[in-house]
C-alpha cells in the first residue's frame, strides 16, 4: 500500500477525533459522575466534591467541543447526518450540560439559602447529560436506528454509561479526598462498578448480535484471536479493581489514584473495541471515513495547526492538574 | 410548522443568548489584567479587591458563554447541515483554529486565574490572566473572521458545488473582517465599561465609598468615555465598508427604496415592504448622502435595485437605529460622568441612578447591531454562495418548535439568575467595602496549598 495524503488525512482525523472523545469521556466522565453522586452525598461533602473538580471541569468539557469540532470540520457530511438523526437526544444533552455548567458557578455565588437549589440543578444536569450521551452512543452503535429496538438499546446504554461515570466520579473522589468521604466513595465505587461491569458486558454482547456487520468483524478467525485481549483484559481489570475496593483506602493514602487509572484503562479498552467495530465507517453502514471527509487541503491546514498546538495543550493541561494537585480544599477566589 | 422559520428563530435565540457573554468576557479579561497590573505596581490591596469582585463576574459569564457556545457548535449539525456540507472546507479550519488556539488556552488557565492566587507565584497568576484575556480575544478573532467571510466571502472557488479554499490569507482577512473585528472589540470594551460603571454606581448609591469602588468606577467611566468616540468613528468606517460590499444592507439600514442622489437621512419611519415605501417618515434632507458619500449629491443605493434579494427592511432599519441611539446615550452619560469624576470628584445622585440601568446598555447596542448585520445578510447565509433556506436540515418542524420553546424558557430563567447574581455581588461588595479581610494578598510566591482556609 502506497502512502498518499488524501487517504491518510481522513484516517488521521478519525484517530484524532477518537482520541478526543476518549479523553472527553474519561475527564468529563468523572465531573459528570461527581454530579450524579451528589444524589447520595451530604451538603458539606458536596462542597468538597465540587472543590475536587472546580479548576478542571471547564478544560475537561473542552474536549467535547474539540471532538464535535473535529466531526464538524473533518467530516462535515457525517456531522449533519448524525446530529439531525439524534436531534432530540442532542438537545437533551445540551440542556443537561447547560444546567450542569451554570449550576456549578451559580451555587458558589448565590446567597446561601439558594445554594441548595443549585446543588439539585447540578445533579439534574449531570444525570441528564450522562443519560443522553449513553442513549446517543447506543443508537449510534446500531447505525442510528431510531426504531423501538434502537431506542430500547439506547436506554440500556444510557444507564450503563451513567453508572460508569458514577464509578469514575467515585474513583476521583477517592483520589482527591480523605477521611469519611473517601471511605464513602469506596462504597460508591463498589456499587457503581457492578453496574458498569454488567452494562459493559451487556453492550459487548448485544452489539454484535444486533449488527451482522459487527458480528462478522469480531467472530472470524484469526481476528477473534487478536481481539480476545480486549474483553479478557477488561474482565481481569474489573475483577482486580473489585477486590481492591475491599482494601481501600490504604495507609498513607497509597494507591489512591489506582482505581481511577484502572477505570480509565477499562474505558480505553472498551473504546478500542467500539472503534474496531465501526471502522471504516463514521456513520455506521452508511458513510465511510473517506466519503464523509473534507477536502484534503482543508484537512492539511487543520493538521498543521493541530501538530503544533496539541502538545502545547497537553503540556498546559498537565500543568493545570499539577497546580491543583493533592487533596481538594475549599475553593476560594482569593 | 415551517422548520426554516423555526430553525432561524432557534438559531437567533441561541446566538443572542450566547453573544451576551463573550461580549463581556472579551474585554473583562483585559480589565482584570489592568487591575492586576495596577496592584503589582502599587501594592494597593484595593486593586486586588476590585479584581476579586470582577473575577467572579468573569467566571460566571465565562461559564454561561461556554455552555451556550457548546450549544452553538452542535446546532450547526442539528439544524443547518447544509452549511458545513457547502462551505465546511472553509468554515471548518477557522472553527478548528478557534478551538485549538483559543478555547483550550482559556479553559486551562481559567482555573489558575480563578482559584490559583495562593497556589502559584504572583507572576504566574498575572501570566494566567494575560493568557485568559488573550485567549478570549483570539477566540473573537477566529469567530469574527468566519462571520465576516460569510458576509463578504473571498479566497475560494466552487468545485462540484462545494466551496474550496484557494487563499487562506484572503479568507481570514476578507474585505469586511478588520472593520467587523474592531467594531466588535470596541463593543465589548463599551459593554464591560458600562457594566462596571453601572454596578459601581449601584454600590455608590448604597453608600459605599470604599477605595475599590472608586477604582472600579473610575476605570469603567474613563474607559467608556475614551472608547465611545473611537467606536463612533469605527462604526462609520464599517458602514462605508458595508456600502462598498453589501449595498443592499445599507439600503435596508437607511430604508431607502430608490437609488439616487440627495437621499434624506430617515430618523423615524415604519418601512412597509408590501407597498415599498415608508410610513410616518421623519427625515433630514440629503442626510444619508452626506453621511455615506460626504456630499449632498452622493448616490445612495436603493432597495428597488435588489428585488427579492434584499433583507427584510423593518428589523434592519430599527436595529440600526437602536444601536446608534444607544451609542449617543453612551456618549452623553460617560462624558458627563467623566466630567464629574475629574472636576468635582464626586457623582451626582441622578447621574448615578441613570448609570445603573445603563449597565446593560452595551448588551442592547451589541444585540441591535448584531441583528442589523446578521438579518442584513439575508436571504443569504453566505453572501452569493449559500441561501439560508438551502442550509436547513430535514428535522421536523414540531421538534424544532418544542426545543425552541424549552430553550427560551431556560434562557429567560438563566438570564434572571445571572442578573440576580450580578446585583447580589455588587450589594455584597457594597456591604463589605474595603473592610472585609482579604487573605492571601502578597507579592511573594506561596507554594503550599491553602489548607483549611
Amino acid at each position: 500500500m502506497t502512502f498518499d495524503w488524501p487517504t491518510a488525512l481522513p484516517l488521521i482525523f478519525a484517530g484524532l477525533m477518537g482520541l478526543a472523545i476518549l479523553i472527553y469521556v474519561i475527564l468529563d466522565g468523572f465531573d459528570l459522575g461527581i454530579g450524579i453522586l451528589f444524589a447520595v452525598a451530604e451538603d458539606a461533602e458536596q462542597d468538597t466534591m465540587i472543590a475536587a473538580i472546580g479548576p478542571f471541569w471547564d478544560a475537561n468539557e473542552t474536549w467535547l467541543v474539540l471532538a464535535v469540532g473535529l466531526l464538524l470540520v473533518a467530516f462535515p457530511m457525517a456531522h449533519g447526518v448524525i446530529l439531525t438523526a439524534l436531534y432530540i437526544p442532542v438537545f437533551v444533552l445540551l440542556v443537561g450540560l447547560i444546567l450542569r455548567g451554570v449550576a456549578f458557578d451559580f451555587r458558589a455565588k448565590v446567597p446561601t439559602e439558594r445554594k441548595h437549589r443549585w446543588n439539585r440543578i447540578f445533579f439534574l444536569g449531570s444525570i441528564i447529560a450522562s443519560l443522553a450521551q449513553g442513549y446517543m452512543l447506543g443508537v449510534y452503535v446500531l447505525g442510528l436506528d431510531v426504531g423501538f429496538g434502537g431506542m430500547a438499546f439506547g436506554v440500556l446504554v444510557a444507564f450503563c454509561l451513567a453508572a460508569s461515570y458514577a464509578a469514575m466520579g467515585a474513583a476521583w473522589v477517592i483520589y482527591k479526598t480523605e477521611g469519611e468521604l473517601q471511605k464513602k466513595a469506596v462504597r460508591w465505587l463498589r456499587t457503581a462498578l457492578v453496574l458498569t461491569a454488567l452494562g459493559m458486558a451487556a453492550v459487548s454482547l448485544a452489539t454484535p448480535f444486533a449488527s451482522p456487520r459487527i458480528f462478522d468483524k469480531w467472530f472470524v478467525w484469526p481476528s477473534m484471536l487478536y481481539l480476545s485481549p480486549l474483553p479478557i483484559l477488561s474482565a481481569l481489570l474489573f475483577g482486580w479493581l473489585w477486590r481492591q475496593t475491599f482494601h481501600l483506602p490504604k495507609p498513607n493514602d497509597r494507591h489512591s489514584l489506582t482505581p481511577f487509572l484502572t477505570l480509565a484503562t477499562i474505558f480505553a479498552l472498551g473504546f478500542a473495541g467500539l472503534a474496531w467495530s465501526f471502522y471504516p465507517f463514521v456513520v455506521p453502514d452508511r458513510l465511510t471515513i473517506w466519503q464523509a471527509a473534507s477536502a484534503p487541503e482543508s484537512l492539511a491546514i487543520i493538521l498543521a495547526g493541530t501538530v503544533v498546538v496539541l502538545p502545547v495543550i497537553i503540556f498546559y493541561s498537565f500543568y493545570a492538574y499539577r497546580v491543583f494537585g493533592g487533596k481538594a480544599t475549599d475553593l476560594t477566589y482569593d | 410548522m415551517d422548520p426554516l422559520i423555526l430553525s432561524r428563530m432557534q438559531f437567533g435565540a441561541n446566538i443572542s443568548f450566547h453573544i451576551l457573554f463573550p461580549t463581556i468576557t472579551i474585554a473583562l479579561g483585559w480589565v482584570l489584567l489592568f487591575f492586576k497590573l495596577r496592584y503589582n505596581a502599587t501594592n494597593d490591596s484595593a486593586w486586588m479587591r476590585a479584581y476579586f469582585t470582577w473575577v467572579k463576574v468573569f467566571a460566571l459569564s465565562f461559564a454561561m458563554g461556554v455552555v451556550s457556545g457548546v450549544t452553538m457548535s452542535f446546532q450547526f449539525g442539528t439544524n443547518w447541515p447544509g452549511y458545513m456540507e457547502k462551505v465546511g472546507n472553509i468554515a471548518g479550519p477557522l472553527l478548528a483554529y478557534e478551538i485549538l488556539t483559543a478555547f483550550f488556552l482559556e479553559a486551562a488557565f481559567l482555573g489558575i486565574m480563578l482559584f490559583g492566587f495562593r497556589r502559584v507565584s504572583n507572576r504566574i497568576h498575572t501570566l494566567a490572566t494575560v493568557l485568559v484575556a488573550g485567549g478570549t480575544t483570539l477566540s473573537a478573532f477566529w469567530i469574527i473572521a468566519l462571520n465576516s467571510w460569510m458576509q463578504t466571502p473571498a479566497g475560494f472557488e466552487i468545485r462540484d458545488g462545494v466551496a474550496h479554499a484557494v487563499d487562506w490569507w484572503a479568507i481570514v482577512f476578507n474585505p469586511s473582517m478588520p472593520y467587523r473585528l474592531v467594531h466588535m472589540l470596541l463593543a465589548s470594551g463599551l459593554t464591560v465599561s458600562f457594566l462596571i460603571s453601572g454596578l459601581s454606581a449601584l454600590r455608590y448609591l448604597k453608600g459605599d465609598r470604599s477605595e475599590s469602588m472608586w477604582k472600579a468606577l473610575r476605570t469603567g467611566v474613563f474607559t467608556a468615555a475614551v472608547l465611545i468616540p473611537i467606536q463612533i468613528f469605527a462604526g462609520d468606517q464599517h458602514g462605508l465598508n458595508t456600502l462598498e460590499h453589501q449595498p443592499q444592507k445599507i439600503a435596508a439600514m437607511e430604508a431607502n427604496w430608490n437609488t439616487g442622489p440627495n437621499v434624506p437621512l430617515v430618523l423615524f419611519a415604519l418601512p412597509d415592504e408590501a407597498a415599498r415605501e415608508n410610513k410616518f417618515e421623519i427625515a433630514i434632507p440629503d442626510g444619508a448622502s452626506l453621511v455615506l458619500r460626504h456630499s449632498a449629491s452622493g448616490v445612495v443605493p436603493g432597495l428597488n435595485d435588489y428585488p427579492g434579494n434584499h433583507p427584510p427592511v423593518f428589523p434592519v432599519f430599527w436595529g440600526f437605529r437602536i444601536m446608534v441611539g444607544t451609542g449617543i446615550l453612551m456618549l452623553l452619560v460617560s462624558w458627563s460622568a467623566a466630567f464629574f469624576l475629574k472636576r468635582r470628584h464626586g457623582l451626582p445622585k441622578p447621574l448615578a441612578l441613570l448609570m445603573v440601568p445603563m449597565a446593560l446598555s452595551g448588551w442592547l447596542a451589541t444585540l441591535a447591531g448584531w441583528y442589523t448585520t446578521e438579518i442584513g445578510r439575508q436571504p443569504w447565509l453566505v453572501t452569493g454562495v449559500l441561501k439560508t433556506a438551502d442550509a436547513v436540515g430535514p428535522v421536523a418542524g414540531s421538534h424544532v418548535a418544542l426545543t425552541l420553546a424549552i430553550y427560551l424558557i431556560l434562557y429567560v430563567l438563566l438570564l434572571i439568575a445571572y442578573l440576580g447574581v450580578l446585583v447580589h455581588l455588587a450589594l455584597k461588595a457594597a456591604k463589605d467595602g474595603d473592610a472585609s479581610p482579604l487573605p492571601g494578598v502578597m507579592k511573594t510566591a506561596m507554594s503550599q496549598p491553602a489548607a483549611g482556609e
